[in-house]
């Protein structure tokens, strides 16, 4: 019961982030006839927006460490990721083998006291 | 998303960055006494860090046409209070700033007020009083991570705002304009945060009821061993 309520809020979650990818459409070109960008960063975003406000802004530090390259960093993000999502695993591969061998020996000792009966 | 480097005026950086020193220092001291009277719940911190990390590590698309991650944040609110996730925050953070350029230094202060003291209060009060209300551990979870995971970016918009006021329609335009980039990008991300948060819950509840109830997260009745 409880595991198919979690997979069922797992379903919804990829729902939550595969339908945005096919209802969103692509914006239009912008008037220097660049394909229109779709799914940049937020942060990105708020800094075009920081642009068409204070025009004037120059950011006064920059990062001391770049990627070299996108691929380099969804590298950081998948390492980023996977450290997290590895202790998760550890800890519930933890747990599970822990509740295994607890119902075996709460079985082990059922036996045992029943065998003690019959004498 | 965070505040990007360099993007926030000097005093703003040098302000936020003294407002979210406290918080980290005293969640540091407050981890440790924890963790030192209950060596037991290590392993809870660590579920809670990683589930931190993993979450804002994962840049989702949204509605509204562009990417944003959740901040993972809530559930170690949820488990062992709002000053803890401050310096688990701070990791994540510091991280992201130093190794993948997202977010920033001078940013760090402001991006560590919204995301790991901001978005963890709001978690610690919504699950209090979600819970006092009589909603069950998972609406009050799901209340509590997703509405969080909001505030946080709210909180970003607040900020951006308040360093950059429009010229003509003053702090309350500019909000706006910030809040439609970040808090309304995170409605379903915060969906899908919360939603996480409830699966990793429920797996906690089943596997670790007692530590739990020690935290006051399980009620004595709820706990089936």
């Amino acid at each position: 019961m409880k595991g198919r309520t979690n997979l069922a809020l797992l379903l919804a979650v990829v729902l939550l982030v595969v339908l945005p990818l096919w209802l969103v459409e692509r914006p239009d070109p912008g008037a220097d006839g660049k394909p229109g960008e779709i799914f940049s960063g937020a942060d990105n975003q708020a800094r075009d927006a920081i642009a068409a406000v204070a025009p004037d802004y120059r950011p006064w530090f920059s990062p001391l460490l770049e990627p070299a390259s996108s691929e380099i960093a969804s590298l950081l993000f998948a390492l980023q990721a996977a450290l997290g999502a590895g202790f998760i695993g550890y800890y519930l591969g933890v747990v599970t083998t822990r509740e295994k061998f607890r119902r075996q020996a709460d079985r082990a000792t059922e036996k045992a006291e029943e065998g003690g009966g019959a004498h | 998303m965070h505040i990007i480097e360099g993007f926030l005026p000097i005093e703003h950086a040098v302000g936020w960055t003294l407002a979210a020193v406290p918080f980290v220092a005293i969640g540091v001291r407050q981890v440790g006494r924890q963790i030192r009277r209950q060596p037991e719940l290590r392993m809870l911190l660590g579920v809670a860090a990683a589930f931190a990390f993993v979450l804002s590590a994962l840049k989702l698309p949204s509605v509204t046409g562009s990417c944003s991650h959740p901040t993972g944040t809530g559930l170690g609110a949820i488990l062992f209070g709002p000053l803890a996730m401050a310096p688990i925050g701070a990791v994540v953070l510091l991280f992201q700033a130093l190794l993948l350029a997202h977010g920033g230094l001078t940013t760090l202060g402001a991006n560590l007020v919204s995301l790991a003291v901001v978005g963890p209060l709001v978690a610690a009060g919504v699950f209090r009083l979600a819970r006092r209300a009589g909603a069950s551990l998972a609406l009050g979870v799901f209340l509590a991570a997703s509405l969080a995971d909001l505030m946080t970016y709210v909180t970003t918009s607040v900020q951006l705002a308040w360093a950059f006021p429009d010229p003509a329609g003053g702090f309350a335009a500019s909000f706006a304009k910030f809040a439609g980039i970040f808090a309304l990008t995170q409605i379903p991300l915060a969906i899908s945060e919360g939603l996480l948060t409830v699966v990793i819950c429920n797996a906690l509840a089943r596997f670790n009821p007692r530590e739990l109830q020690d935290l006051n997260v399980l009620g004595r009745r709820e706990a089936r061993v």
